[in-house]
Formats: C-alpha cells, sequence, structure tokens
C-alpha cells in the first residue's frame, strides 16, 4: 500500500498537538503565580512555581487522601470487574445451563439502561447502611459491569477451546478448577483490557463519588472540585491540581497506552 | 457484601449432598460432579445479578415510588401525591430550560465530534508510519478525568484573561463573554467534551473501517471514484453499525452530562441565570441542594424517558442515512 502524503501527517500531528495543548497550557499557567494571566503577554516558558503551588494544592484540599482513596477505590473496583466478569463471561461462553441465552440478552440490555438515573434511591440505600462519607458507598456500586461480563462473553468464546474443558472435565477436575486452570489463564489478555479500561473510568468518575462522599473523604475529582470552590480567582493553583491528578494517569497511559488503543480496536470490531 | 465468598468457594466440596456410607466413592464423585455442573454456572453469573439488581434495578424502579411521594431527603417519605411532582417539573420554566441547554450542548458536542472522528479515523487509516504512536497521541484526552478537563478549558475560556479571547482579539475580533452568554457557553462546554471524546470515538470507527474489505475500494479506484465518493459510497455504508453504536452511546452519555458543565464556573450550579443548566445539574440541585427527592426522582424518570426517545430517534434517522447513501451507489 502507498504511504500517505504529508497532508495526512499534517492533520494528524494538529490533532495530536491538540491533544496535547490544554495539557500543556496548565501546565504552564500552574508552573507560574497568580498574576501570570493578567500580564499583557501569554507566557511561553514554564515558570519556576509548580512546586510551590503544588504544594498550596495539597495543603489546601485533603490530597493525600484522596490520591489513596483514587488509587483503593480504582485498584478494588477494577480487581472485582475483572474476577467477576471473567466468572460471569466463562459461564455464558463455555458452560451450557437453561436459560443462558435469555440472561445474556438481560446483561445486554442492562448496558442500554443508565444507571446513573438511580440516584436518588441509590443515595438513600447508602444512607441507611451508613456508608455516605465512605469508599464503601463508592466500590460496592461498582463491583460488577454489564459491559465487563459481556466483553469477557465475547472473548472467551473464542479464546478458549471447549475441548480443553472436556478434557479437564474428563479427568476428573471439578468445575471451579477447570476455570480456574483453563478458562482463567485464557481470559489473561482480555482481563488486563478490561482492567485498564475500568481503572480509568473510575478513577475519572466524578458525580457518584461527588454526591455520595462529601468534603472531608473525597476521590481526587471530588478534591479537585473543591479547589475550585476554594480558590477560584486563583488559576495557577486550580490548574497544579488539575496537573497533579492527571500525572498518575498520563503515567498509565505511558506504559499502557499501547493496549489501551488495541482495547478499544477489539472491542469496536465484535460490536 | 457475601457475594464474593459465596463464589470463590469452590461449588464441587460445598455444594454435594451427603452420600450414604455405603456407596461407593466413585458414585459419590459422580453425584457431586452432577450438582457441580448443574448449578456452578447459575453461582458463576450471580454476583452480576445480585449487585446490579441491588445497586442499578431496585434503585432504578424505586426512583418512579419516590417520584410520587412528597419525599425530603432528611424527613424521608411524606404524603403520597400522585403526578404533582411531575406537574411541577414540567410546568416550571427551569426544567424546560435544562432541557434546551441539555439538547443544545448535546448537539454541539455530538454531531462535529462524530463528523471530526471519521475524519481522523480515515487518516488513521492509511498506510501511515509509526502508527502505534499516532493512535495513542490521539486516545491521550481520554485519560484525562473531566472535571480535570472542565477546569483547564474553562481558563482558556475565561472572558477575562481566557487563551481564547486573547487570540480573538489578536485577529481583530470581540472577545466573546463565554460565562454569560447562553449559547457560547454552551460552545465552551461541548470543546471540552469534544476534547475528550472524539480520539476515542476515531479509534472506535477505525477499528470498523479497518474490517471493510481492501479490494472494495481499488474496485472503486478502477471505475473511477475519487477518495470522496469512495468514502461515502463505500466506508460510511460499510460502518453503519458502528456508526449507530457511536451516536447511541454518545447520545446516553451526552444527556446526562454533568460533570463540565457544573465546573464551568465555581459556583456550580449552571451559570448565574442558568444559562448551561443540564438536567443532571437540575436534578442535583433539587435533591441535594433543596433537599426535594421526590421532585428530583421526577427529573431522573423524565431524563429516561428522554434519553429512550432520542435513542430510538436517532436509531431511526441513522438507518435511514445510511441505507440511503447504500442505495445511492
Amino acid at each position: 500500500m502507498r504511504r500517505p502524503s504529508w497532508f495526512v501527517y499534517g492533520l494528524l500531528a494538529a490533532v495530536v498537538l491538540g491533544s496535547m495543548f490544554p495539557l500543556w497550557w496548565s501546565f504552564l499557567i500552574a508552573s507560574h503565580d497568580a498574576t501570570v494571566l493578567s500580564r499583557e503577554r501569554f507566557p511561553l516558558i514554564p515558570g519556576g512555581n509548580f512546586l510551590r503551588n503544588a504544594a498550596t494544592v495539597i495543603d489546601t484540599v485533603p490530597f493525600w487522601r484522596a490520591t489513596m482513596n483514587s488509587i483503593i477505590v480504582s485498584t478494588t473496583v477494577s480487581a472485582s470487574v475483572v474476577f467477576f466478569s471473567t466468572l460471569a463471561g466463562y459461564a455464558f461462553a463455555k458452560l451450557r445451563f437453561r436459560f443462558s441465552g435469555p440472561l445474556l440478552v438481560f446483561v445486554i440490555a442492562t448496558m442500554a439502561v443508565p444507571t446513573q438515573l438511580g440516584v436518588v434511591p441509590l443515595y438513600q440505600v447508602m444512607a441507611k447502611l451508613g456508608w455516605t462519607g465512605e469508599l464503601t458507598a463508592v466500590i460496592v456500586p461498582g463491583l460488577v459491569t454489564a459491559f465487563g461480563v459481556f466483553w469477557m462473553t465475547q472473548y472467551l468464546t473464542q479464546a478458549v477451546p471447549t475441548e480443553l474443558i472436556e478434557a479437564a472435565r474428563v479427568d476428573g477436575a471439578s468445575m471451579i478448577r477447570t476455570f480456574w486452570h483453563v478458562g482463567l489463564p485464557a481470559a489473561r489478555p482480555a482481563a488486563w483490557m478490561l482492567g485498564l479500561f475500568t481503572f480509568v473510568a473510575t478513577w475519572t468518575n466524578f458525580f457518584w463519588p461527588f454526591i455520595v462522599l462529601g468534603p472531608r473523604n473525597p476521590t481526587l475529582p471530588v478534591a479537585l472540585q473543591q479547589l475550585q470552590a476554594a480558590h477560584f480567582v486563583d488559576y495557577s493553583l486550580v490548574l497544579a491540581g488539575a496537573v497533579l491528578a492527571t500525572i498518575p494517569l498520563i503515567l498509565l497511559f505511558a506504559v499502557a497506552g499501547r493496549q489501551l488503543v488495541s482495547g478499544i480496536m477489539q472491542g469496536a470490531v465484535k460490536q | 457484601m457475601t457475594v464474593g465468598a459465596t463464589t470463590t468457594a469452590p461449588p464441587a466440596t460445598t455444594a454435594g449432598p451427603l452420600p450414604a456410607p455405603a456407596s461407593p466413592k466413585r458414585e459419590r464423585r459422580g453425584r457431586r460432579s452432577g450438582v457441580d455442573v448443574r448449578f456452578s454456572p447459575y453461582l458463576y453469573i450471580a454476583p452480576f445479578f445480585v449487585l446490579f439488581a441491588v445497586t442499578g434495578l431496585f434503585p432504578l424502579l424505586y426512583t418512579g415510588w419516590v417520584a410520587l411521594h412528597d419525599w425530603d431527603q432528611i424527613m424521608g417519605q411524606g404524603e403520597f401525591v400522585g403526578l404533582d411532582n411531575f406537574v411541577a417539573v414540567l410546568t416550571g420554566s427551569a426544567f424546560w430550560r435544562a432541557f434546551t441547554n441539555t439538547v443544545s450542548i448535546f448537539v454541539l458536542s455530538s454531531v462535529p465530534q462524530i463528523a471530526a472522528a471519521l475524519l481522523i479515523a480515515t487518516a488513521l487509516d492509511r498506510n501511515l508510519r509509526a502508527k502505534t504512536l499516532w493512535r495513542m497521541g490521539v486516545l491521550l484526552p481520554y485519560v484525562v478525568a473531566p472535571v480535570a478537563v472542565a477546569l483547564i478549558f474553562s481558563n482558556l475560556f475565561a472572558d477575562r484573561f481566557g487563551l481564547i479571547n486573547a487570540l480573538l482579539e489578536t485577529v481583530g475580533l470581540e472577545p466573546v463573554r463565554w460565562h454569560s452568554d447562553r449559547f457560547a457557553s454552551h460552545v465552551a462546554i461541548a470543546t471540552m467534551v469534544n476534547f475528550r471524546w472524539t480520539g476515542y470515538n476515531a479509534l472506535i470507527l477505525l477499528a470498523a473501517m479497518q474490517a471493510v474489505p481492501r479490494d472494495l475500494y481499488e474496485q472503486a479506484a478502477i471505475d473511477g471514484a475519487n477518495a470522496w465518493r469512495q468514502f461515502w459510497a463505500i466506508t460510511v455504508p460499510m460502518l453503519r453499525p458502528t456508526i449507530i453504536f457511536v451516536i447511541i452511546t454518545s447520545t446516553i452519555g451526552g444527556l446526562q452530562i454533568f460533570d463540565e458543565p457544573r465546573m464551568f464556573d465555581q459556583y456550580g450550579r449552571g451559570g448565574a441565570d442558568q444559562q448551561w443548566q443540564t438536567l443532571t445539574i437540575y436534578l442535583y440541585e433539587l435533591g441535594w441542594t433543596r433537599s426535594d427527592f421526590g421532585m428530583a426522582s421526577a427529573v431522573a424518570w423524565l431524563l429516561f424517558l428522554i434519553i429512550v426517545g432520542f435513542g430510538i430517534v436517532n436509531y431511526l434517522i441513522t438507518r435511514r442515512i445510511a441505507t440511503a447513501e447504500g442505495k445511492k451507489s
């Protein structure tokens, strides 16, 4: 196939620069002081104030706590989604049982229902359980996703040879042993991707944690929101917070961006 | 939750009925294994269904019950008021304002977004050098939290000292009042949404494009079709299911938009005159600022109906357009 013209590269370069510019800009402002925006000229090079601004951010909002909370919530939710989705996906893909067809259709149908719309009763449930302000209130509703079940079902249908399962059964392995030694290893690539996507989605989630957690025990996005309310004039501080909250995901992206890309591409073909 | 514990326990050793002591080992094992085979699948899918019932289905249905009552966040359930909450919501101007804002922001974000995503996907579909790097570059905004995106862009779109207005002034245009002019605020918020999702959608469309057989294009080229015509006559019709998928997911997400408009100014109420208050912000305000869970639930149900309605309309239109395009060729 022919290599594309410079025009195609130019277009893509513009898109990528456009993707990076807002992040660069926030770092630029975050590395100066509050007066930078009212000056005659916009800053073109970073100033030396980033660490000082970052320190102020960390003092103003419970930053470390929020980071810790985000790590706990995102890790727990991703691990749980991966485990339960693999288990359910394996059952739907490879085991025969009554109503498996209609049940799978039900799972897929629930993907179309925006669960966000049940926030009022969900909040009441959490209040009854005494979980408002606790991380459990964010973790528990995230423990399973219909998307995860669907994704693993799709993958395992072709990734595990049915003969292998039968062979293990003939050798006398129990169902769970068969899952553990045949299903789980085969699921690994798709499971990593599901874990990555769930991690990013949980880390960036705002609406529900904002409602149920409150200011004292926030996740990072909730803490960022407080920062804006507390320091609305000082954009260098607000953007320092935005940069700090984004750094972990940029690092994750640098390591696993390739997988994220192929994950999206793989998921799309299977629609 | 006890769900995890029940599913991780090996069912083979816990679920078997006690065998008669005299029966041979072999038979015992066979019977156990039968129970194992019959019930294990249900045990494996149970966590999803149990958790979904508690945290998804129940709240969704219960919202309907709350919507029919006078219901205060602190005082709890009050009188049964029938459809009064719905009437109150629908006759108030705030709901319709929020509805218009939501639809306006949704249209401003999804239409250019899908068009741009198609264009970017077409470019990525070429035989590029360093493919993966380009794809990663395009996906980068997806990992930035919407709250952070909103903070960054409300700075870029600041009425005074904002970069966008400064650029407008350098080319001799009037600065735009992004935080007071209604339409301008919608454009700014839609830009944030587009920033985060265009690359993601481009990759989904790219995946579908790569599944289009290459010889279709070669054939068309031989028949004298230029790139533009190939795009409309081959790519778009072949991508129809994926385009519908992208439109439907962006509809569901777009109509529930909250993070970006909430963070567009420091008050989070959708502007001094509710210029950019969306339905979800309105829902939040009713429920958690005014403590009126009854009305908030009514808004939730209306929002649900709106989403379903838009989904159906979208689907019908997309099917129409894509089929018409397919027929023309």
